[in-house]
């Protein structure tokens, strides 16, 4: 008995790894068609996401928002939500990091940074209680509803951008710089690579939520609604303000990522910054099974994908950007495909189990 | 032995030593059945004791993983249940298998549309369906069986009982004569069951073979010719009916003597008023309410016992004590259910309260549908312990669970309820029902409720854990718990309640008082009779 439950658990940890090399191996394949050595698109991949300090600071920096985006998902689905919103939500989260920086330059450190963190969470976190509130008060579907407030912050966010934060110094579409005590520091390590306080902020984000899951009362009150939201109303926990609650903490998560982008890469809120991380958070946290620790790996391969098939463009004849993307979507792909691996395995479980079995009375 | 019987007179279904496992869990290890021709056989067993999963590998829903299976001496194994049909095998499920908005003709032909033979040029499933003609052999098959059905209104419109006939009908037509009946009186009224009991007889005089699973010990005797009794999976016995008392089948089944009957001690002197509902009235407006004008006290020290056949008013009357803010003070709207009236708890008035409110006033509940109401099944026995009682000061400390109290907790209840196995990380699919409802009794038993509200308690629990359970209910009556007890089961009620509310409609139609009413007059009032006819 104990030995099969640790045989899952390792196979548990195992299902990821494979899902997301077997995508890696089949996206390289086709670079062969287009005519490269498949060795040498892995080898470049490899090299663009961890050759040097600067390429794998590069690699974290990109992991960064992926991490918050990816717990944004990761703690709906506990609760039995889905939550595609997080690209809005972290846009939300990011006007209101920029806004800040602004409009408050005079408040002392580390007071601002604080002030700057709590408002990019509460930005985003507002941004994901309205699905919150119209899934658990009046029924309507997260899925659509969070999509939809996609939209409505990217015209939010350009509008208020432009119209009230405008960059004078500049004819591109962005905000005024912040206030430079609002800036974080690079760590000096990864050269001119923009790793800042905002890497350890999202990884102990993770740890978080992980001790909130494991540990708390609340924690359990969320698992308990994500499993069955009818044993949880029985036994005395309001559904309907677990699950506003669960699509509003996911929204500050995705609105931290404002944090890393505003005051750790550009200084400013760069309309269109985000190359959909908050999208990417959707596999990175299926590719985890939404635990808060396994996802902080998922975060990094994304990471290192996006980095390291950066590089193809550059250091291939014929990988264009569009087969790099193919290549990050085939492991999308695999880790979707995953599902179908577990099942697999249960129906051969269920096979074995057809060979009669002998117990003591 | 049973080879030179098989010679003679070859049984109508015989299982030899057919086992089946599920994993780790074996449901079957040895079942031994042989069914006579023309025979009505009884299968019993307490719950868990294998009896859906051997039926289930006679249907063709399961393969054995070893025995044989033999059919009118023929040893026979399905690929499907279309198998077991064609060879004349049929079984009416628990939960019958009718689509509700077709008529009951348009459910007997459903999968085996017949048409006339112009039409056999036609794709099968292309074909015009000529509905005379099975009317015409329904009719026949109608008035051969006496199984009067209308055939021509929506089926979700009969009665149970006659739902039950149409399922029968639906074998008939198809040709069966071994017909499998699974807990064939578990939703019918008394009156229905008598009826019921008519047809059996019928049908067995006219030379089919039935077997019903059960584990109403009193019918077994009154109808079965044979019985088998399985326990953990093996069959323990196989012998006639005749001559055996309930006492010593019930034995059979457990392997130890049961008090059928808990022998309720006399009342306590009855308390405060801990339940009280006042002229409430519950539903949606343009539709027969729910609930009319329902008023009822439940005190310290009793048990008040709601008697009644499913879906009479009892689920609505639980939804609305679990979350009366819900419906009560609520403007009606157009596709709502709202309610009326006064409901206390515990001396205060909570019509306004939540669900959550509600249960941190600290009472117990055992929901109706415990696998999903109840429990966490995909999670493990330690979580689900916590699950209702996380709200205590107790597991908590900062919002952190202590997760040492609960551990120590759970193992107390584990052992006091003799939970099996006692195994804190065991998943709770992976219980038998007995001991899934004697987790949530546990785990509803911590803090001391002073009120009890214990829906079906016993559905689906072994004859064991039942006396078990009552035992619990009775003796939280003895510490002055008001216990508001929701049954389908009469004898439940009757052995239990101090007082019997029956419902009907929404509505409470009698009361009686305990030992005042036998199951014919509680019946009588159960199936929507008036005083006037009783």
């Amino acid at each position: 008995m104990i030995k099969s439950r640790s045989k899952d658990a390792i196979w548990r940890a195992l299902r990821p790894v494979i899902a997301a090399s077997v995508g890696l191996l089949v996206g390289v394949a086709f670079t062969a068609m287009a005519g490269e050595q498949p060795w040498n698109v892995l080898r470049v991949i490899l090299k663009g996401a961890f050759g040097s300090t600067y390429d794998l600071g590069l690699t974290l920096f990109y992991t960064t928002p992926i991490i918050l985006t990816g717990l944004a998902v990761a703690l709906p689905i506990k609760a039995g939500l889905f939550n595609i919103g997080a690209e809005g939500q972290l846009n939300m989260g990011a006007l209101a990091v920029a806004a800040v920086g602004i409009l408050c330059p005079q408040v002392p450190q580390p007071w601002n940074i604080l002030l700057a963190v709590t408002a990019g969470f509460a930005a985003g976190a507002f941004w994901g209680s309205i699905p919150g509130w119209l899934k658990a008060y009046r029924g309507s579907h997260e899925v659509i509803t969070t999509i939809m407030l996609n939209f409505i912050a990217a015209g939010l966010t350009g509008w208020a951008v432009l119209a009230l934060l405008p960059s004078l110094d500049s004819q591109n579409p962005e905000s005024a710089r912040i206030a430079p005590s609002y800036l974080l520091q690079h760590f000096s390590w990864f050269g001119d690579a923009p790793v800042t306080w905002a890497l350890p902020m999202a990884v102990a984000a993770a740890v978080l939520v992980w001790v909130l899951f494991r540990f708390t009362i609340p924690g359990f009150k969320l698992t308990a609604t994500g499993l069955s939201p009818e044993a949880a109303q029985v036994s005395g926990i309001s559904v309907r303000f677990q699950q506003w609650l669960a699509l509003t903490l996911g929204g500050g998560l995705a609105g931290l990522v404002g944090v890393a982008e505003v005051m750790g890469n550009s200084g400013r809120f760069r309309i269109g910054f985000s190359p959909d991380y908050g999208f990417i958070g959707i596999p990175v946290a299926l590719l985890a099974g939404a635990h808060p620790l396994g996802l902080v790996f998922s975060a990094l391969l994304f990471g290192a994908l996006q980095k390291g098939t950066a590089e193809l463009d550059l250091e291939t004849t014929y990988v264009t950007r569009d087969l790099a993307a193919m290549i990050q979507a085939m492991v999308v792909l695999a880790v979707s495909a995953e599902g179908g691996l577990t099942l697999w395995r249960r129906h051969r479980l269920a096979a074995k189990s057809m060979k009669p079995t002998r117990v003591k009375d | 032995m049973s080879q030179v019987r098989a010679v003679a007179q070859p049984a109508a279904v015989e299982m030899r030593g057919v086992a089946k496992a599920f994993g780790a869990c074996v449901a079957n290890r040895d079942v031994t059945i042989r069914v006579e021709r023309g025979t009505v056989h009884a299968v019993v067993g307490e719950n868990g004791a294998g009896k859906s999963t051997c039926m289930k590998m006679l249907y063709g829903l399961y393969r054995p993983d070893c025995g044989e299976i033999l059919i009118h001496g023929k040893a026979r194994a399905w690929r499907s249940p279309r198998d077991a049909i064609a060879a004349g095998l049929g079984m009416v499920h628990q939960h019958f298998m009718l689509a509700g908005p077709y008529t009951g003709l348009d459910n007997i032909i459903l999968g085996d549309e017949p048409s006339q033979g112009f039409w056999r040029w036609l794709p099968a499933a292309w074909r015009p369906i000529d509905r005379s003609q099975a009317r015409r052999r329904l009719q026949e098959l109608m008035a051969a069986y006496h199984l009067q059905v209308d055939l021509d209104v929506p089926v979700e419109t009969l009665p149970v009982g006659v739902q039950q006939r149409l399922e029968i009908l639906k074998l008939l037509y198809r040709g069966v004569d071994i017909l499998i009946l699974d807990e064939p009186t578990a939703v019918l009224t008394p009156q229905e069951v008598d009826e019921f009991f008519s047809n059996l007889c019928r049908l067995k005089d006219q030379g089919k073979t039935i077997i019903v699973i059960t584990h109403k010990l009193g019918e077994v005797l009154r109808y079965a010719d044979d019985v088998t009794v399985l326990r953990r999976g093996a069959t323990v016995a196989e012998r006639p009916v005749a001559g055996m008392t309930a006492p010593e089948l019930a034995e059979l089944m457990v392997g130890r003597v049961v008090h059928l009957q808990v022998a309720p001690p006399p009342s306590p002197k009855l308390g405060a008023e801990q339940l009280r509902l006042a002229k409430v009235t519950m539903g949606q407006r343009g539709e027969k309410p729910k609930l009319a004008d329902l008023s009822l006290v439940v005190r310290s020290g009793e048990i008040v016992g709601i008697a009644g056949i499913e879906g009479n008013g009892q689920s609505d009357l639980l939804r609305l004590l679990l979350d009366p803010g819900r419906y009560l003070h609520r403007a009606s709207s157009g596709h709502r259910i709202t309610a009326r009236g006064e409901i206390s708890v515990l001396g205060r008035d909570v019509s306004s309260f939540s669900a959550k409110a509600l249960r941190a006033l600290g009472l117990g509940v055992v929901p109706e549908d415990r696998c999903q109401q109840g429990l966490l099944l995909s999670q493990s026995l330690w979580t689900n312990f916590l699950l209702g009682v996380q709200r205590m000061p107790r597991f908590g400390r900062f919002g952190f669970i202590r997760r040492r109290q609960v551990t120590s907790a759970l193992a107390a209840a584990i052992k006091a309820f003799d939970v099996r196995p006692a195994d804190q990380q065991q998943i709770a699919s992976g219980l038998s029902g007995g001991n899934q409802q004697k987790l949530i009794i546990a785990r509803e038993f911590i803090g001391d409720p002073r009120l009890f509200i214990c829906a079906q308690p016993t559905r689906g629990v072994d004859v064991g854990s039942i006396e078990f359970i009552h035992q619990r209910i009775l003796d939280a009556r003895a510490g002055g718990t008001a216990v508001l007890l929701i049954s389908s089961a009469l004898e439940e009620v009757m052995a239990l309640a101090d007082r019997i509310l029956v419902f009907y409609d929404g509505k409470i139609v009698q009361e009686f008082r305990r030992g005042e009413a036998d199951e014919a007059k509680i019946g009588h009032f159960m199936g929507g009779g008036s005083r006037g006819d009783d």
